[in-house]
């Protein structure tokens, strides 16, 4: 069985947590494990966070594009934005890269979502927008 | 997301409610470090216990307020991580700074015996 939802939502932190009920509500009737839904959580609030505070810095009114397709117990997931894009992927996904503004940014968005998720990927070009693709198999008891 | 902090000996105890992301992690901040210069504390003790999610957003927060307990010779522990939070410790190596302990006690016991 195949499921998938496609979802465009306002680039601000509000948002981040709906993003993140969205994606629960959507793997909710394969029961997954509660290590995987966390994991899941975290990857996409992670991919959302970058795309809103990055992706669009300075930028009002940016969308964020959310698309999850669950293909037997196999999520893919795809965040998407039409930003500012990454010039350095290779720099922007090493732990501790931050692009060094003074607020308590961590630098450790792609890490965490590389080691929650089975592959990640990020595409982007600069003035033309970002896109990390994931997947995880799911443990699914449903 | 809810704050609260009392003060134990020269220990500020924090109790965090809720989720921990982008979107609250600076109000949380602000919070903590407000409460901590008005305390007069040391050390800081951090409560997740009703933490039902954190992102990497929380690890910069955790790691601005090791910065400030540092400054004053203090320490900073995190106490009542859930199995699923303590993933995000572990892949981001706060724990190797931040130490964890399974409630405030014994973190408390540990600040005392140094």
């Amino acid at each position: 069985m195949e499921n998938r939802f496609h979802m465009e939502f306002s680039a601000v932190s509000e948002n981040e947590s709906f993003a993140r009920l969205c994606i629960s509500a959507f793997l909710l009737p394969c029961d997954p494990t509660v290590n995987d839904m966390t994991d899941i959580k975290t990857a996409v609030s992670e991919a959302v966070t970058n795309a809103i505070i990055h992706g669009y810095e300075g930028v009002e009114n940016g969308i964020v594009t959310l698309d999850a397709r669950l293909e037997k117990n196999i999520l893919h997931i795809k965040v998407s934005d039409t930003g500012k894009g990454i010039a350095n992927i290779e720099e922007a996904r090493k732990p501790l890269f931050t692009t060094g503004s003074d607020r308590e940014r961590s630098g450790m968005g792609f890490t965490v979502m590389e080691a929650f998720t089975d592959k990640m990927a990020v595409e982007s070009e600069v003035g033309k927008g970002t896109t990390v693709t994931m997947q995880k198999r799911l443990k699914c008891y449903g | 997301m809810k704050l609260k902090s009392r003060k134990k000996y020269n220990t500020l105890l924090v109790t965090l409610s809720g989720d921990i992301d982008h979107h609250s992690a600076q109000e949380i901040s602000e919070g903590i470090a407000r409460d901590f210069r008005h305390s007069h504390c040391k050390n800081i003790i951090i409560n997740f216990s009703d933490v039902s999610f954190m992102d990497s957003s929380g690890i910069g927060m955790l790691i601005g307020r090791y910065k400030e307990t540092e400054i004053f010779g203090g320490r900073l522990a995190a106490v009542s991580i859930s199995r699923e939070l303590m993933k995000i410790f572990k892949v981001s190596g706060l724990y190797k700074i931040i130490n964890c302990y399974d409630n405030e006690n014994l973190a408390l016991e540990a600040f005392r015996g140094e």
